[in-house]
């Protein structure tokens, strides 16, 4: 339906590493965690981009780099034609009102001591569009009913309200600035299920009425499919597919998109019982020190000899806009490749950089 | 005779000042030697507690447990707390949601589970550390040798989950509680850990009872569903007729409110409306009327009977969904 229209927001080999300080007196930077790692993607006006993959992944950490909350250390993001990453001060200051964001946490993200008035009020005082009272009344009392809350919650505060109706005063806030783009970080995982459906269809919702961008993060493939027009999986800092949602589901290429969806339950006990899995062995890899060649080859099971541990694929164009980083993507699909066991590495939850300890000794280090 | 059978179980929180609230409202439900069973429920819908009065881990002071939990016939809520001390571990087991928290990190993985082959069963330290690292291996833990002497924040937090199995299953207990085991964990890691646990049980003849939110894991693994809403069960069925033929509205909402994997794209989801909060207390009506499409004015009236169906449930509803409308 979006087809034609150009793109709203264009990221190009976007990276963004955080240094690992160590040292008594000066800090020296041992080593880096590549959270995101040459990411480029685009997002067409009016449409919905959801982001997967698991914890770790950096999908987090990219949409809060597109927004420059954590500063990308390379790399273009085009936001309608300017890069965002050149603006300066009062420049991107000024840019921001077009991006907004929406956090996990309803309750953690809210100022506990504003009431919602304030905390609506706040960003269009920012960007001194609150001259005005009875404008900015009208302005809170619309976005207000546009989410769905009664006129009378702009005197209350964010522990009066329920976990669903705190997000959406946090999609309120977000939306009183008019924005074009917002970035949903996890919007429905703090809520129950019979809540999720609700903030969902809202988010829909306001979508057609005001034909915002959005880009979804959220680990839950099945929240994603429903919403988004376009998928990009996410493993270990990069990309490793992305295609129209529809696509994506009815024939995921990548196999860790593969792994990823046959692991998803589903609430039918028929589809359960025939489904096959495809368990994946052992956790995410650090990403402070990330296999080499495709990420993805320590845990794949479809892994082979050649080119996977040494080579690091690129997004290629497999079939019609369906966009895979695997250098075996269609011998998989064909059935040419067939999967095997796979030996369980060891993943260690610290930085990976210190050495281990080696067994038996239990002295901890000071 | 059930190996477990729950019966008018409730939990009221009573602090002073405060109007008492109840959590728990008179759960029922039997557990058959080697089933698994499945208490389903959104936040505050009772099931934790259920499970934290099973085995006896509620605080001493504030709350009022009644009822009965027949485990084998024995009433563990007459138990004196040493005797429950023995069966706990022993007996019954439970894995909680978080396995950081649930684990000390203070102390090596081998130690904490060898304690309980200690305190159990009389091993002495040396050989059950050998017996821990024989089920650190069964598990599914890579070199468990080493994990011995390791501290949790060392292990990831999938294999932090399967050492907490690991302990709970270490004295072979005749019945498992599982509290959202894979709530914390990534879908991936979700599946490695229903895959081991539907093994174990399958293996050693365990009863699961398993404590989920999500529909999903229900549908793979329980052979019977509790369905819980305030505090009281609303639903109860085996899994196939409740996922074919939810009958209560609150059951078939919540089936209907999950977005699928496999369902085609773009449907609006038809969600529940107002939030749990909106309840009623069950002596005045049913809890779920101010949520439900069905409502009736017999459901204002007083609480709706748990009564049994035709399909061999059992159902607390005035006004049920039609079995001819499928779910979806």
């Amino acid at each position: 339906m979006t087809e034609q229209t150009e793109p709203l927001i264009e990221l190009r080999d976007v990276k963004v590493h955080f240094p690992i300080k160590s040292g008594l007196l000066f800090d020296r930077t041992v080593g880096y965690v590549y959270a995101v790692d040459g990411v480029s993607l685009s997002i067409r006006k009016g449409e919905t981009y959801g982001l997967v993959g698991e914890s770790g992944c950096g999908k987090s950490t990219l949409g809060r780099g597109l927004l420059r909350l954590v500063e990308p250390t390379e790399g273009e993001i085009i936001f309608d034609g300017t890069d965002v990453r050149s603006l300066k001060g009062e420049a991107m200051r000024r840019a921001r009102r077009r991006m907004q964001m929406i956090f996990q946490d309803p309750l953690s993200s809210l100022d506990p001591r504003q009431s919602v008035e304030s905390l609506l009020v706040e960003g269009l005082k920012a960007h001194g569009l609150a001259d005005d009272k009875a404008e900015t009344n009208r302005r809170l009392r619309e976005t207000l009913e546009a989410v769905g809350l009664p006129a009378s919650s702009l005197s209350k505060y964010p522990h009066e309200f329920s976990g669903g109706q705190r997000q959406r005063i946090g999609i309120a806030r977000a939306l009183v600035l008019n924005p074009d783009l917002i970035v949903a970080d996890e919007p429905v995982s703090a809520l129950d299920v019979s809540i999720q459906a609700q903030v969902l269809n809202l988010l829909e919702d306001l979508q057609n009425e005001r034909g915002l961008t959005y880009l979804i993060i959220a680990h839950d493939l099945a929240v994603v499919r429903h919403i988004a027009d376009t998928v990009g999986v996410m493993y270990l800092g990069g990309l490793v597919e992305e295609a129209s949602s529809d696509d994506l589901y009815r024939e995921p290429m990548h196999p860790y998109t593969r792994a990823l969806m046959s692991a998803v339950p589903v609430p039918d006990p028929l589809v359960e019982d025939r489904r096959e899995r495809i368990l994946l062995a052992g956790d995410l890899p650090s990403p402070t020190n990330p296999p080499s060649g495709c990420r993805f080859h320590t845990r794949c099971p479809w892994a082979q000899p050649t080119r996977c541990a040494d080579e690091r694929p690129q997004l290629r164009d497999v079939v019609g806009g369906h966009r895979v980083a695997c250098h075996f993507a269609e011998d998989i699909a064909s059935g040419k490749i067939r999967p095997h066991e796979v030996e369980v590495e060891l993943v260690r939850p610290t930085d990976g950089t210190g050495p281990v300890d080696p067994p038996g000794e239990l002295i901890p280090t000071p | 005779m059930s190996l477990l059978d729950v019966r008018d179980l409730s939990v009221v929180f009573q602090r002073r000042g405060e109007r008492p609230f109840t959590a728990v409202d008179k759960v029922s439900f039997t557990v058959e030697p080697g089933q698994t069973v499945g208490l389903v429920g959104e936040s505050g819908c009772g099931k934790s507690v259920t499970s934290l009065a099973i085995m006896g881990l509620l605080p001493k002071r504030g709350n009022k447990v009644t009822g009965e939990v027949l485990f084998e016939g024995t009433d563990l809520l007459k138990l004196r707390p040493d005797d429950m001390r023995d069966r706990r571990g022993r007996e019954i087991s439970m894995i909680f949601q978080d396995p950081l928290s649930s684990l000390n990190p203070v102390i090596p993985i081998g130690i904490q589970v060898a304690e309980v082959l200690e305190r159990h069963q009389g091993r002495d330290r040396k050989q059950a550390l050998r017996e821990s690292r024989e089920l650190l291996d069964a598990v599914g833990i890579p070199d468990p040798q080493r994990r011995l002497t390791e501290y949790p924040h060392q292990i990831s937090g999938g294999m932090r989950q399967r050492a907490l199995i690991a302990i709970a299953l270490a004295c072979k207990p005749r019945l498992l509680i599982a509290d959202e085991p894979t709530t914390a964990l990534d879908v991936t890691i979700q599946a490695q850990i229903l895959t081991l646990l539907k093994q174990l049980v399958d293996e050693t003849g365990t009863a699961l009872v398993m404590i989920t939110h999500d529909l999903g894991v229900v549908a793979g693994l329980c052979d019977t569903v509790n369905v819980l809403y305030g505090g009281k069960v609303v639903e109860r069925e085996r899994r196939h007729e409740l996922f074919a033929h939810a009958r209560h509205p609150y059951t078939h909402g919540l089936l209907n409110s999950v977005p699928r994997l496999d369902s085609p794209r773009g449907e609006r989801l038809h969600a529940i409306r107002g939030s749990v909060a909106d309840n009623i207390p069950w002596v005045e009506g049913c809890a779920f009327a101010p949520r439900c499409d069905n409502v009736v004015d017999a459901c204002l009236e007083g609480p709706p009977p748990l009564e049994p169906t035709a399909t061999g449930g059992d159902l607390r509803c005035n006004n049920p969904v039609s079995e001819e409308v499928a779910v979806r």
